[in-house]
């Protein structure tokens, strides 16, 4: 894969900021926020790399700094070659970077899930709105200290839900999936049990 | 006396004399015949003619992407079942590789092969809903009850093999969750003797179809840029003339020992991704006859990955190490090393993509699926201004998404 | 013995053109043989509900073929598939424009109780919204399934008592 390697071997007289990255299979770099875009184009204008491939987002958890990282996976449609570019959004608490649109129109979408599932803002994105979850959901679905039941939430149609008396609540979560976890010797603890139990039989719902 | 008549010759004209028209909105979905699924588009139209159209994705978000999180590895296979059902062996395949990428495990080569072999009958299987549905879509219902007859057929196949008629959580980490049962290639090999004939038929049905012609010929045109430009992958992206299949542009599973060819469309109107697709079905069969004919023997899991893969339930009953085995991985889940990897597979939609971000243990610390159906649609405010309404139904049918992968 | 028992049924040349029955085994008659469903297909089961509809297993043979995407032409909605929360307004509001006398079938797990999706984006079964009269087991249940879910309803609406509820209405 001397390709990638080549690129990234050419980014780096370029940008200082641009370090490895672990990776256990393509090429990977860091980026700083502030060279994103420029990076990107880079890739793409120059190397090849023409297509992306994903746009993902990632909680480190709460507490943890940076929390957020952006993941880009390009793609070059002639050489078949990926790279993994990642950055770390400068801020915990308003994570924000630089969009992609202007490079990538496929961008656009991915953008918006990443805005939608972990709350990262894209400057100069042109429609930033949520993409899975309706307009008006007041979480973020993905961050770490969310839970996998969810929290109760009004639905978006309150003539439904004036007729149904139903609202969004959190899932039960004591019928599973049970999950095994690794407990040492003490075989009290590896039992296999539901990973999140933020509300079952003995605690209370979240947001209830 | 007089009529009034409504229409004096000054109002609701415009400078050059022509009718003041408004602009309607239009919100198809997200219940609606021709989409397949839940997809909402929501359109602006003046007179037939779309001015802008608005996706709205997300009528099937189930959470997958939390779900992974929330368990191990092994306990997310029946969900990715779920993601492009109209092809689960062939998503069960692309999220066995990429878990073993990041365990940095080989299978046997007869594990590779019969993997293979099923991602190839789940891509006949989902272009013929895909090409079904389509004709549906441009007013061709015969085509659907053929095509449904033959996905019958490989229903029938796929129960034999795993069990279930599409939900068959076939390809695990580390293997296959069983051997080819005695007889099976040579009923695979029947299928695909009389499916080539009838495959001609259908097809026959639709591509000198005038109906089916004028509402596909130079609809929907997709340039080469772009397809790239959106991250189009699969027939929709080769129908736009990018000759990319990963399955020969980067093989996985051993493709690279197979004889194929990669169908690329000229044009890049929903006809040619039509076309894209019947031929992407003879392949198919020739891979599949390929495969089978050079079927290699051995074990059908890794043996060496204690860790991840669970033995044959026969040696777990009969065998101390196995059992032993076989109750590490249910209590400690497979272990993984920290690290991440990003895996595409050439699915009937596309690139089906997977990152899964380990901190070590069993269960994945974030997993993204990267869904082909999704970045397909992404291209609808594009390719659809400009369209009749009618044409948004035969642009829809020619993209063939589904919403299982699309929303997650 | 078949002739024996011939005397006690309708006959044309007794009777003419009459037949004497109770009016509710008329109309369930009627109802329970032409249900017209209206497939709310929303995912992996929408596919075997499919399959139901196609040449092999032919829902025609239980009068149910005229699958109507149009809810005001249709008598029974099978909801086939996960009803997310942001789809569970329109499921609803499809369900209510739907014309009375109107079934329910809750098709596979995920439509029954939210099934393997136990997250923060599926309604745990679509009998929060609706009324359901039968619910499929299965992910997804087999197209006989299906069709064991519609003989059932179809029981169900053998039973009912229409003639009064005409009355009342």
């Amino acid at each position: 894969m001397p390709k990638a390697l080549d690129a990234i071997a050419a980014l780096r007289g370029k940008w200082s900021g641009v370090t490895d990255r672990a990776s256990l299979d393509q090429p990977a770099i860091n980026v700083p926020a502030a060279d994103l875009l420029a990076v990107l184009g880079f890739l793409k204008q120059e190397q090849g790399f023409d297509m992306l491939a994903d746009v993902s987002g990632i909680d480190w958890s709460p507490g943890v700094s940076p929390r957020f990282t952006v993941v880009y996976h390009l793609l070059s449609t002639t050489d078949h070659e990926y790279v993994r570019v990642a950055v770390d959004c400068p801020s915990d608490t308003l994570p924000e970077v630089p969009s992609a649109v202007g490079l990538w129109q496929g961008a656009n979408w991915h953008e918006r899930e990443a805005f939608d599932m972990f709350g990262i803002r894209f400057s100069g994105h042109p429609d930033l709105r949520r993409i899975l979850m309706w307009d008006g959901y007041p979480h973020f679905p993905l961050r770490k200290d969310f839970p996998l039941a969810g929290v109760d939430t009004l639905l978006p149609d309150l003539e439904v839900v004036a007729e149904t008396k139903t609202n969004a609540i959190a899932a039960p979560m004591a019928g599973g999936p049970f999950v095994a976890a690794s407990g040492g010797i003490n075989m009290t603890n590896a039992e296999p049990r539901a990973k999140d139990e933020s509300w079952n039989e003995r605690r209370p719902k979240p947001g209830s | 006396m007089p009529v009034e008549h409504i229409f004096p010759d000054s109002a609701s004209r415009n400078a050059q004399g022509e009718f003041e028209t408004e602009k309607m909105s239009l919100s198809m979905g997200p219940s609606h015949p021709s989409t397949h699924g839940v997809l909402r588009l929501q359109m602006e139209l003046d007179g037939e003619i779309v001015t802008k159209a608005d996706p709205v994705v997300g009528y099937l978000h189930r959470g997958d992407e939390k779900i992974a999180e929330n368990m191990t590895y092994n306990q997310f296979v029946p969900y990715t079942d779920r993601l492009d059902y109209l092809a689960p062996l062939a998503n069960n395949m692309a999220y066995a590789i990429a878990v073993e990428k990041l365990a940095k495990l080989e299978v046997p080569a007869r594990c590779q092969a019969i993997r293979v072999i099923t991602a190839e009958l789940a891509r006949i299987s989902a272009h013929m809903m895909g090409l079904g549905a389509f004709g549906i879509d441009v007013g061709a219902w015969t085509v659907f009850l053929y095509s449904f007859t033959e996905r019958e057929k490989l229903y029938k196949l796929f129960e034999e093999l795993t069990g279930a008629r599409f939900t068959t959580s076939y390809s695990r980490i580390g293997g296959v969750s069983r051997d080819i049962p005695a007889g099976w290639t040579d009923r695979v090999n029947a299928f695909c003797d009389q499916f080539l004939p009838i495959l001609e038929e259908i097809l026959s049905l639709l591509t000198r179809n005038r109906i089916f012609t004028d509402r596909t010929v130079g609809i929907g045109v997709i340039s080469r840029e772009d397809a790239v430009n959106f991250g189009l992958t699969g027939p929709n992206l080769r129908a736009s003339g990018v000759p990319l299949d990963l399955r020969k542009d980067k093989p996985y599973s051993g493709y690279e020992q197979y004889d194929f060819d990669v169908a690329v469309g000229t044009k890049g109107d929903a006809y040619d991704r039509y076309l894209v697709r019947g031929e992407e079905m003879r392949q198919s069969v020739r891979i599949i006859k390929q495969a089978i004919a050079k079927l290699p023997g051995g074990k059908w899991y890794a043996e060496d990955a204690r860790k991840i893969f669970a033995p044959p339930k026969e040696k777990v009953l009969t065998s101390m190490e196995e059992l032993i085995q076989n109750f590490m991985l249910v209590t400690e889940g497979p272990q993984m090393p920290a690290g991440e990897v990003y895996f595409e597979a050439e699915n009937p939609k596309g690139a089906l993509g997977f990152y899964v971000v380990s901190k070590g243990g069993g269960v994945p610390y974030r997993l993204k699926i990267r869904a082909p159906s999704f970045c397909n649609l992404s291209i609808l405010p594009k390719v659809c201004v400009g369209a009749m309404v009618s044409d948004v139904v035969s642009i829809l049918g020619s993209l063939d998404f589904v919403m299982g992968e699309c929303d997650r | 013995m078949v002739s024996a028992n011939s005397e006690l049924t309708y006959d044309s040349k007794i009777e003419g053109d009459v037949i004497v029955t109770r009016a509710d085994a008329v109309i369930n008659w009627i109802r329970s043989n032409s249900m017209w469903p209206m497939p709310m297909g929303l995912a992996c089961c929408a596919i075997e509900l499919m399959a139901v509809a196609a040449s092999r297993f032919d829902i025609a043979r239980f009068g149910a073929e005229v699958m109507r995407f149009s809810p005001k032409q249709s008598d029974c909605m099978i909801v086939s598939g996960t009803v997310t929360y942001k789809m569970s307004s329109a499921v609803r509001r499809i369900y209510d424009q739907m014309a009375e006398p109107k079934w329910v079938i809750a098709m596979g797990a995920c439509a029954s109780t939210g099934g393997m999706y136990r997250s923060y984006a599926v309604l745990q079964g679509v009998d929060r919204i609706l009324p359901v009269d039968v619910y499929v087991s299965g992910c997804p249940p087999r197209p006989e399934a299906l069709l064991d879910a519609l003989v059932k309803l179809q029981e169900k609406v053998k039973r009912e008592r229409s003639f009064s509820k005409l009355n009342t209405a």
